[in-house]
């Protein structure tokens, strides 16, 4: 094999390394949405609660979603540490919604 | 071994299942031997990774039960609100940022979304660190270390003025069950960050002694790990605990 293909090779290897410009475009959006979210702060006198509720959750998971696809490269690894990840956050979410269920935080009765 | 040495230059992934069924039995024994030599595993999966998602898998449970625990007693603020200025303003219930002596509550909500901001830029500057020692770019990748570090420990220093603040509100840790969650839940995610920030300088020595390189850029990328999981985890208690509207 020549070297140019080793060459080509690594460099086919780097495009599952996003460039720093790509985390620096992530940031970006990150600290946009942060913005936003602390800017519901200020307005949320005149803003309905549900409105409220809502878009901090939302952004809260894209956030979420992206530092861990992105910056902790779950996109790009093997799926199988996805899937311990994402199986013991549903693990949590589940276990923790039972609990809240029965203490009846929702207030289902 | 012109294979094995662009397997070795290329740190390729493994490849997934449904490609290793449509391999002949000799490309898959061939494959897996490649993987076998480059991670040292026979399932071409890094153990120390495996191990380090595994762990911040279990650590989602242990988040999700204090943010759990902080969530069924938030409303239990109103026992120690009511004690140190018993009204409500304007028809609102008393809560961490409503109330006490100047109406405002005990939270800083200005000062704690600064806090937000500099966790977030550490984890930027964690990837770009591991980008640098990737492309054996050692000097930016000590330059970013040590700010990811330095970042944290601005995080941390913002947190134990905060903590210092609540105090002289009245909110200590044993003032009620509200006070207890509140700092149970940060306070373990703050030592979480402290460690990380161990682990930040740890690298860095180990580099300087010349004990890591661009070889071992995956002991950098498993602390990345950690550091980016205290970050994701602050996402989830900035926004529950300090923005939702009370």
């Amino acid at each position: 094999m020549t070297d140019t293909a080793v060459d080509a090779a690594v460099d086919a290897h780097d495009d599952h390394h996003p460039s720093d410009l790509f985390y620096l475009k992530i940031a970006a959006i990150l600290a946009l949405f942060t913005a936003f979210e602390v800017g519901t702060y200020f307005v949320e006198d005149s803003v309905p609660r549900w409105f409220l509720f809502l878009s901090l959750t939302v952004l809260m998971i894209i956030k979420f979603v992206m530092v861990a696809a992105y910056f902790m490269h779950l996109k790009y690894d093997t799926p199988w540490f996805r899937y311990l990840f994402i199986g013991g956050l549903v693990l949590a979410i589940g276990v923790y919604t039972i609990f809240f269920l029965a203490f009846d935080l929702f207030g289902l009765g | 071994m012109q294979t094995l040495r662009l397997m070795l230059l290329t740190k390729e992934p493994p490849l997934a299942d449904s490609k290793l069924s449509e391999a002949t039995p000799a490309e898959a024994t061939e494959t897996v031997t490649e993987h076998t030599v480059e991670h040292g595993t026979t399932t071409g999966i890094s153990n120390n990774k495996l191990l380090m998602w595994a762990f911040l898998g279990s650590e989602c449970l242990l988040f999700g039960a204090l943010i759990s625990t902080y969530l069924l007693y938030k409303e239990r603020f109103n026992d120690f609100a009511a004690n140190l200025a018993p009204f409500e303003q304007d028809g609102r219930n008393i809560g961490p940022r409503f109330g006490g002596e100047d109406g405002e509550g005990v939270f800083d909500i200005p000062f704690t979304s600064i806090s937000s901001f500099i966790l977030l830029g550490s984890s930027l500057t964690m990837v770009l660190a591991l980008s640098a020692i990737r492309r054996s770019e050692y000097r930016s990748f000590r330059i970013w270390t040590l700010t990811t570090a330095a970042l944290g420990s601005v995080f941390i220093a913002g947190q134990i003025y905060e903590f210092t603040e609540f105090v002289e509100k009245g909110l200590g840790y044993s003032t009620n069950i509200f006070g207890s969650a509140f700092f149970t839940l940060t306070g373990f995610h703050g030592v979480h960050v402290s460690i990380g920030i161990v682990m930040l300088l740890a690298t860095y020595i180990m580099h300087k002694q010349g004990r890591l390189n661009s070889d071992k850029a995956e002991t950098v990328e498993i602390v990345g790990l950690y550091w980016h999981f205290v970050d994701v985890v602050w996402i989830l208690i900035f926004t529950i605990v300090y923005l939702f509207p009370q």
